[in-house]
């Protein structure tokens, strides 16, 4: 059995190659985010105190603030892709499922632009 | 709705654990979106300065939100092991039943071992600083 369209059979286009996108970047982030949460934890819970001072002096040095970045990115792309694949599967009818997908992009760019200003302003000594 | 079974069609299927351990990876991956919620709330709490980081620390640090991260750091340990075990079954090995079966085990012990090491970590450092 062809899995092709008949559109594309009579067109004689190929595959666009790009079936296996979503599937691999969801791979690649969870690969990324295995040494990232392992390095948040551990460096969370090594903090001396919880106190605004204490934290924002470890943000501020460059090596957290690159990977609390690189964290809040990889993990905003891997919570997009994964709840994209929830909504799929669970919410019914095709526009209530599309507005939902787009409902969640635009959340998780919204919270991946948010934590990386925050880091940025922290870092960069924006922050009052 | 197309006039077709569609996936991922739960009420099939005869429950099995290795059901559970997969469901599980899903409800600990959704429930850990709410966790990077929190994250970006506090990293913003930080840069907007004293008073709303004294605003922010107000309701994380109520007695209620221990539950939520007890909830996270339980969330966060299952859905690493057993994403792990997701990754092998991309390279195509431990598919069988039996296999899965035993991993679905070993997901269960090793994210166990993890969560009572972070969480006695967490309770050491909240020990250390009230």
């Amino acid at each position: 059995m062809s899995l092709r369209t008949p559109m594309r059979r009579v067109l004689g286009a190929g595959s666009a190659k790009s079936g296996v996108h979503h599937w691999w970047v969801q791979r690649l982030t969870a690969v990324a985010m295995v040494p990232l949460s392992a390095w948040f934890a551990v460096s969370l819970l090594a903090l001396p105190s919880l106190d605004r001072a204490t934290v924002a002096a470890w943000m501020g040095q460059g090596s957290t603030a690159l990977l609390l970045i690189l964290l809040v990115l990889v993990a905003a792309w891997h919570s997009r892709l994964g709840l994209g694949v929830v909504v799929e599967d669970y919410v019914p009818g095709p526009g209530a499922r599309t507005l939902t997908l787009v409902v969640v992009k635009f959340v998780h760019v919204l919270l991946a632009a948010a934590g990386v200003l925050a880091v940025l302003r922290v870092a960069l000594g924006g922050a009052a | 709705m197309p006039d077709r079974p569609l996936s991922p069609h739960l009420s099939v299927y005869k429950l099995r654990y290795t059901m559970l351990t997969s469901g599980l990876n899903r409800i600990t991956g959704m429930g850990l979106s709410l966790g990077l919620v929190l994250l970006v709330y506090w990293l913003v709490a930080v840069a907007g300065g004293a008073p709303s980081y004294a605003r922010a620390a107000r309701l994380l640090s109520h007695p209620l939100m221990k539950l939520v991260y007890a909830g996270f750091i339980i969330a966060a340990c299952y859905h690493l092991v057993a994403g792990i075990r997701h990754l092998v079954w991309d390279t195509g090995r431990g598919l069988e039943r039996a296999q899965s079966e035993r991993s679905a085990w070993l997901v269960v012990i090793v994210s166990v071992v993890l969560m009572l090491l972070v969480g006695y970590g967490a309770w050491l450092a909240t020990a250390r600083t009230p």
